[in-house]
């Protein structure tokens, strides 16, 4: 019997929450109490409902969430560390029909990949973006990220991120919906149920824009990673939200729908 | 501009004569970065992609230019970029990731001299940089050296079939002459080309372009060049390996006088061009020289180089400090003597700067 078949209900139980058809069962890599896992099934929640993921094309990053394509049920393409973007740009483009999305962590995207993605965004791509911001390089050990909280210590902070050295954490969201192409820009958290549902409706909004053919439509998710923070998954829950939120906060910031 | 209304015979640049080719041979995405001496290639496409329903993009830099082109080659349409040495040095890694993933893209480099920003001059620096990979890993490009305008057109063609044929990255190795030399070129497509659909189907198996178009029990595809499992990695490279090996048949080049020959020069593109001016000077004096050019430089047509070993020396005459030199001698492997002759990098030579070297390798 597979792992998946122990999730299927057996007799006397009731099916309360099923899988969904765009992610597959296989076990993830990520570790215990990471929030890659809630971040896939929110994106791939508003890709069944939308019904677009017969016609989705995901462009994966360099990072922990490389292997997003594991677990996605649409066709893939890997681009080098920071190019999700200009990969995109190149799908979109190439296949004016599919629908486009990168996923990418806060080195790929806000350091290495900074040019690649403001562009894509600023020359308006028809593409959706989700970026996780966890302020550290997971798949590397836990060095310090563009995102690093001043005094977060990583294991190239070891006293702490200090200003007068490395700068201070890019807030992204801000940013992008200042970018004229950005139809979209959201930051949501995951520490929360509340605020799990609330990114659900963001990252859906991310993609309408993409759909409706508006422009780039970005979510930036507030992630944990306990095991290079150090925390067990409450402690890190808890640090997204007294740390992590007052420096980025949550919200809409672009949304060219309402405005 | 409707390229259909155009006469079959046109005057044009090296670099135009890639734009035309391009669109002729079916091409669909442009993307790239100004750099001189190749801006006159997107500038015609800006104009002429679209007006033909095909994509030009502007890039940010170089780096994004050539992850485009990855993008639109994962699609398996047609696809290219165009740069110039230090630009070319940019794409280094999404070329080695086109490489990695079997994508196929086209990428024009009208290169210019160096090292570093060097000049805007004729030069043949990037020799090693083109054949040899260029980016990391053990990877190869396939690589066409035009010497002529006509070359430039004809080898769109070319690199397209290449491109789809192997999924890989195909480059043109031009230089500042070709890329600005103004010569007439016959619209017309070379013989046996296939077309563009053609070539598209081949990848079909492969390319990704949403699930679902391929049937819902289909398995989503993925292009990728990570393989972590122990063994897999080596497993992916003796594929590729297979596939350069497959290359080697479709190695070119270009002969004449060779038969009655005692001394052969080897020389290609631009250098190739000016040296045959040469030899076709020194002949008409009666003196046994022939040329060899090579027209792919990867695969390197050395079967051909070692069957004309015997009984003959040859005079390398490249624009660097001695690159292809390194391919010749590999080539002929100690059959007989491999002189070289050096053009520094960003000269303008004629044929007759050419003369007394030769005659110096005929007699020496």
């Amino acid at each position: 019997m597979t792992y998946a078949n122990n999730l299927h209900p057996q007799q006397g139980e009731k099916m309360v929450f099923d899988a969904n058809p765009v992610l597959n069962e296989r076990v993830t890599h990520y570790c215990p109490g990471c929030h890659h896992g809630i971040a896939h099934r929110l994106v791939s929640e508003v890709l069944h409902e939308l019904g677009v993921a017969d016609k989705t094309i995901l462009v994966a990053a360099v990072g922990c969430s490389t292997f997003t394509y594991d677990y996605f049920n649409v066709d893939s393409v890997e681009a080098p560390h920071g190019r999700a973007c200009a990969v995109a740009t190149g799908v979109r483009r190439a296949r004016p029909e599919a629908v486009v999305f990168t996923y990418q962590g806060d080195g790929d995207m806000a350091a290495i990949g900074m040019a690649e993605s403001l562009h894509a965004a600023n020359r308006g791509e028809k593409i959706t973006t989700v970026f996780i911001n966890n302020t550290v390089y997971g798949m590397t050990g836990g060095q310090m990220a563009p995102t690093t909280l001043i005094g977060q210590k990583t294991t190239t902070t070891r006293h702490g991120r200090n200003f007068s050295n490395e700068g201070g954490p890019i807030r992204l969201t801000e940013i992008m919906a200042g970018l004229q192409g950005v139809a979209y820009a959201a930051r949501c958290a995951l520490d929360s149920v509340k605020h799990v549902r609330k990114a659900k409706k963001a990252v859906r909004l991310a993609f309408d824009v993409q759909l409706d053919g508006l422009g780039f439509g970005f979510v930036e998710l507030l992630a944990g990673c306990p095991t290079n923070w150090h925390m067990d998954p409450i402690a890190a829950n808890k640090h997204i939200a007294t740390d992590m939120i007052p420096i980025f906060p949550l919200g809409v910031f672009k949304d060219v729908k309402e405005t | 501009m409707n390229t259909e209304q155009m006469p079959d015979r046109i005057l044009v640049k090296g670099n135009e004569a890639v734009a035309y080719g391009a669109v002729d041979a079916g091409l669909r995405c442009y993307f790239g970065y100004p750099i001189t001496p190749q801006n006159e290639i997107p500038e015609i496409l800006s104009e002429l992609l679209p007006e033909h329903e095909g994509v030009f993009v502007q890039a940010e830099s170089e780096i994004g230019a050539v992850n485009m082109l990855l993008g639109a080659g994962a699609c398996g349409i047609p696809a290219m970029t165009s740069s110039s040495s230090c630009g070319i040095s940019l794409m280094q890694e999404g070329i080695s990731y086109m490489a990695g993933s079997h994508v196929p893209g086209i990428i024009v480099n009208m290169s210019r001299g160096g090292p570093g920003l060097g000049d805007i001059g004729p030069s043949q620096g990037d020799y090693f940089q083109a054949v040899k990979g260029g980016g990391h890993g053990d990877h190869r490009n396939l690589v066409l050296a035009p010497s002529t305008a006509q070359e430039c057109y004809d080898f769109m063609f070319k690199a397209l079939d290449l491109a789809f044929t192997y999924r890989n990255p195909v480059m043109l190795l031009g230089d500042a002459i070709v890329a600005q030399i103004k010569e007439p070129v016959r619209r017309v497509p070379p013989a046996g080309t296939r077309t563009p659909e053609y070539l598209q189907s081949l990848v079909e198996d492969q390319r990704i372009e949403g699930y679902g178009a391929r049937g819902k029990n289909a398995r989503p595809r993925l292009l990728k060049s990570v393989y972590l499992a122990e063994g897999a990695l080596a497993e992916h490279n003796r594929l590729l390996q297979r596939k350069y090996a497959d290359m080697r048949k479709e190695a070119l080049f270009d002969c004449e006088d060779v038969d009655d020959a005692g001394l052969v020069v080897v020389a290609f593109g631009s250098v190739g061009r000016i040296a045959r001016s040469a030899v076709r000077q020194l002949r008409k004096a009666g003196h046994r020289i022939g040329l060899f050019r090579p027209v792919t430089l990867y695969p390197f047509p050395d079967e051909a180089l070692s069957a004309l070993a015997r009984g003959r020396r040859f005079l390398v005459i490249e624009q660097n400090i001695g690159q292809m030199a390194e391919d010749v001698r590999l080539a002929v492997n100690g059959a007989s003597p491999v002189l070289w002759h050096s053009v520094m990098p960003g000269l303008f030579i004629g044929a007759n700067e050419l003369v007394e070297p030769i005659l110096q390798a005929l007699n020496g």
